[in-house]
C-alpha cells in the first residue's frame, strides 16, 4: 500500500511544472515512483489537472502500458510480432511460460515474475527478442531461455 | 592510446556490445560509443583505428579483444565501407550512423551538421518549403504524402501557434530504421525539426517516441538539451507513448500528446490546419523530418535526382525476420524485392526457402518469391495489392503457416483498435474466429435464428468452406472500406493476400493456380 499523502506530494510537485497536456507524463511518473498507478490515486490526479475522474480512469484503461495493481519482482516481455514469430518465438514463449511457471500475459502467483507480451522492440532482424527487467535481450533460444529463468528466480 | 569504436544501439547491446566495449575499455583502449552501422551479422562490432583508417572486426566477444587488437583475429573485415553489404547502399539519411558518437555536438559539426539548418536560416520559409517540395520527399511513415505540400498548408494557415510533431512511434513489425536514427544520429532530426519550424512558422516542437524504445528516449532527450542553443528559439521536447500501436496514427498520437485515450480524430480538419491544441501542425515521420537536412545542405536536386518513378530519393529500407543479412540498407527508391530479399539479405537465416515476405509491417501485404520483380515503388507496391508502409521487410521461410499469419493479423488489430468504428472493433474479432473455423474446417451451422420462418435471407443449412472463405473476403471488404483509419482498413491486405497467395494454406478443394509469372 502506497500512501496516498506521498502520492499526493508527488502529484503536486510535478504539476507545478505546468506542463501542458500533461495526463500521460504523470501517469508515466506516477507509476515509475511507486510501480503501478493506484486505482485511489485517480482522484488526485483527476483534481490535480482539472479533469474527470472518468477521464483520468479512461486513459489509464486505454494505454497497455499503465499498471493499476503493483507489478511482479521481475518482469520478462517478450516479442510476439511478425518477425519475431518468423525467427521461431512461439516455440520460444511456449518454452519459456513453461521454464517460468506462468502463462503469458500473467504474474506469478508468488509475486517473483510476469511473462508479458510486447509486440516489436525494433530488433527484428536478431529475434526471438525480449526486455528482462528492461534490458534487451536477442536471439533467445532454448540456452537463453535457461539463462532467464535462473536470473529471474534469483 | 588505441581508439576503438563500438555501438550503442539498442540492437548491439542486446547483441553484447556493453561487454565489448567494456573488455577494450580493461585493455586500456579509448572506446567511443556510436550508432549501429546496420548489419547485425557482424554484430558485436567493434573498428579499430590504425594510421587514421577504421578496421573492423565481427562478430567478436569480450575474449577477442587481444587478437583484434594485434590484427591477427580472423574476424577481420577490413573497412566498412568496402563490405559489399554497405558498399551499394546510397546513405542520404544515415551517412553519421555508425560513424559519429551520436551526442557529440563537435563530432556532429564536423561531419556536415548544422549545414542544412544554416541554409535554411539564409531563406525565406516560402524558399525552403519549395526546397522541400522539389525534393520530392514524400512521408515515409507510409502514406506516401509528399512532405512539401503538407508543409505549404501550415506555413498558409495563420495563427498565433503552430507546432512541429515528429511520429516515432515506429510500431510496425519489422521496422527500426526511427530507433536507430534517434539513438545513432539525433541531432539530424533535431535539426531536421528546426528547419521545419523555420520553413512554417513553429516554435516549438514534439518528438513522440513509444515507450518501447527506452534508448532512444535517453539519447533524444540528452540530444535535445545539448543543442537548445543550436536551434533556438526552437523548443524540443520528449513525449512517450504507452503501448498503444494506434497512436502511431496521426490524429490519435495528437490526442495522446494532449493527454487523451489515443482514438483516431475524423478528417477533415487535417492536423496541418487544426492539429495540436487545434493549431496548424506539421505531422511527420522520424525519416521525413530527418531528411531535410540533406535536402537543405545539398540541394533539392542531388536528392530528387536518387529514385524511381514518382518516388524519388532514398528509402532506409529494414531487411528483418528470418534473413541471414538483417539490417538497415538505405538505398534509392527502385530496387526490386528479390533483390532486398535473396541478394542483399543472403536468403533465410534459417537456410530453408523463402516462402513469403511481408512488407510494410502488421498492415502490409504478403508476397510470394513469384512477385519478387516488384520494384520499390510506392505506386507499383499498391498496384500490386500491398503498400512499402515504412519500408520494413519480414522474411519467412517455407514453415510458415499463413492461415495463422492471417488470423495474427486480425488478432492484432482487435487488440490495438482505438475503439471508435465497428468494421474494426467487432470485424477483427469476428476475423479471428472466423478464421478459426476455416482452419478448423468447422464451418458455423446454422443458429436456432436461421431456423425461424421469420428469416428468409439466410439459407438455414450449416455454411460450406467455401461460403466461410466468401465470408471472409466479405468481411474484409466491409472493414477495407468502412474504417476511418487505416488500422482496421488495411488489416485485410495481409489476410486477403495470405488467402490470394497461399490458399492452400486455408484448407479446402480450391486452391488458387500461383499468381501470374
Ligand atoms: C494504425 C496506424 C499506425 C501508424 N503508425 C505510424 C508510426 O508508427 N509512425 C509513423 O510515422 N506513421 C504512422 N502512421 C501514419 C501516420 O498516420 C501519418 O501518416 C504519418 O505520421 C505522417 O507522416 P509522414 O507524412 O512523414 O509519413 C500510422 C497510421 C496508422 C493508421
Ligand atoms: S479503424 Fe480501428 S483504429 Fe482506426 S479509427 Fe476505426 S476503430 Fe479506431
Ligand atoms: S518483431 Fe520482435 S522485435 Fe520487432
Amino acid at each position: 500500500m502506497t500512501d496516498l499523502e506521498e502520492i499526493q506530494t508527488f502529484i503536486d510537485r510535478f504539476v507545478r511544472q505546468g506542463m501542458r497536456g500533461a495526463l500521460l507524463p504523470l501517469l508515466h511518473a506516477v507509476q515509475e515512483e511507486f510501480g503501478h498507478v493506484d486505482p485511489k490515486a485517480v482522484p488526485l490526479i483527476a483534481d490535480a489537472l482539472n479533469l474527470s475522474r472518468a477521464e483520468v480512469h479512461g486513459v489509464i484503461s486505454f494505454y497497455h502500458d499503465f499498471r493499476t495493481a503493483a507489478p511482479a519482482r521481475h518482469v520478462v516481455k517478450l516479442c510476439r510480432a511478425e518477425s519475431c514469430q518468423s525467427r521461431g518465438s512461439a516455440a520460444i514463449e511456449a518454452e519459456l511460460s513453461r521454464h517460468l511457471g506462468v502463462a503469458m500475459g500473467n504474474s506469478r502467483k508468488d509475486g517473483q515474475v510476469a511473462l508479458e507480451p510486447v509486440y516489436c522492440l525494433g530488433l527484428c532482424a536478431i529475434g526471438p527478442n525480449a526486455l528482462v527487467d528492461d534490458r534487451p535481450v536477442a536471439r533467445i533460444d532454448s540456452a537463453a531461455v535457461e539463462r532467464i529463468t535462473s536470473e529471474v528466480e534469483a | 592510446m588505441t581508439r576503438v569504436f563500438v555501438s550503442k544501439d539498442m540492437a548491439s547491446v542486446a547483441l553484447g556490445a556493453d561487454g565489448l566495449a567494456r573488455a577494450f575499455a580493461d585493455a586500456g583502449c579509448e572506446v567511443v560509443r556510436t550508432g549501429s552501422r546496420g548489419l547485425f551479422s557482424i554484430e558485436p562490432l567493434v573498428e579499430v583505428e590504425t594510421d587514421g583508417a577504421r578496421i573492423a572486426y565481427g562478430p567478436v566477444g569480450p575474449g577477442d579483444v587481444a587478437a583484434v587488437l594485434d590484427g591477427s583475429h580472423p574476424a577481420r573485415i577490413g573497412a566498412i565501407e568496402a563490405h559489399p553489404f554497405f558498399a551499394s547502399q546510397q546513405r542520404f539519411t544515415f551517412a553519421r550512423c555508425g560513424v559519429t558518437d551520436p551526442l557529440n555536438l563537435a563530432d556532429y559539426a564536423a561531419n556536415g551538421g548544422w549545414k542544412g539548418l544554416e541554409a535554411a536560416f539564409s531563406l525565406s520559409p516560402q524558399e525552403v518549403v519549395d526546397a522541400v517540395k522539389a525534393s520530392g520527399l514524400r512521408g515515409r511513415g507510409g502514406a506516401g504524402f509528399p512532405t512539401g505540400i503538407k508543409w505549404q498548408t501550415v506555413l498558409d494557415t495563420d495563427a498565433d501557434e503552430k507546432f512541429i510533431v515528429c511520429n516515432a512511434d515506429e510500431g510496425d513489425s519489422g521496422t527500426f530504421a526511427d530507433r536507430m536514427l534517434m539513438e545513432g544520429d539525433p541531432y539530424c532530426l533535431i535539426e531536421g525539426m528546426a528547419i521545419a519550424g523555420h520553413a512554417v512558422g513553429a516554435t516549438h516542437g514534439y518528438i513522440y517516441i513509444r515507450s518501447e524504445y527506452p534508448f532512444a528516449i535517453e539519447a533524444m532527450r540528452e540530444a535535445i538539451a545539448r543543442s537548445a542553443g543550436k536551434v533556438a528559439p526552437f523548443t524540443l521536447e520528449v513525449r512517450v507513448g504507452a503501448g498503444a500501436y494506434v497512436c502511431g496514427e496521426e490524429t490519435a498520437l495528437l490526442d495522446s500528446i494532449e493527454g487523451r485515450r489515443g482514438q483516431v480524430r475524423a478528417k477533415p480538419p487535417l492536423p496541418a490546419i487544426e492539429g495540436l491544441w487545434g493549431k496548424p501542425t506539421v505531422i511527420n515521420n522520424v525519416l521525413s523530418l530527418a531528411a531535410v537536412p540533406f535536402i537543405l545542405a545539398e540541394g533539392a536536386q542531388a536528392y530528387a535526382d536518387v529514385g524511381f518513378g514518382r518516388s524519388r530519393g532514398t528509402m532506409p529500407i529494414q531487411i528483418a525476420g528470418n534473413v541471414k543479412n538483417g539490417g538497415l540498407y538505405e538505398v534509392g527508391f527502385g530496387v526490386t524485392l528479390g533483390e532486398l530479399v535473396d541478394e542483399i539479405g543472403g536468403g533465410t537465416a534459417s537456410g530453408r526457402p523463402v516462402r513469403a515476405v511481408q512488407v510494410g509491417g502488421p498492415l502490409g501485404a504478403y508476397f510470394p518469391p513469384s512477385m519478387f520483380h516488384l520494384p520499390f515503388d510506392y505506386e507499383a507496391f499498391a498496384q500490386a495489392g500491398g503498400l512499402i508502409g515504412h519500408a520494413g521487410i519480414t522474411v519467412f521461410d517455407d514453415s510458415v503457416d499463413m492461415a495463422h499469419m492471417a488470423r495474427f493479423a486480425m488478432e492484432f488489430c482487435a487488440v490495438e483498435s482505438c475503439g471508435k468504428c465497428t468494421p474494426c472493433r467487432i470485424g477483427s474479432t469476428r476475423g479471428v474466429e472466423l478464421i478459426d473455423r476455416i482452419v478448423a474446417k468447422a464451418p458455423r451451422e446454422s443458429g436456432a435464428l436461421e431456423a425461424m420462418p421469420q428469416i428468409r435471407n439466410t439459407k438455414g443449412a450449416a455454411r460450406t468452406h467455401d461460403e466461410e472463405i466468401d465470408l471472409l473476403r466479405d468481411l474484409c471488404d466491409t472493414m477495407k472500406y468502412g474504417s476511418l483509419c487505416a488500422l482496421g482498413g488495411f488489416t485485410p491486405y495481409p489476410v486477403l493476400s495470405a488467402l490470394d497467395h497461399f490458399r492452400e494454406d486455408f484448407g479446402g478443394a480450391s486452391a488458387l493456380p500461383e499468381a501470374a509469372e
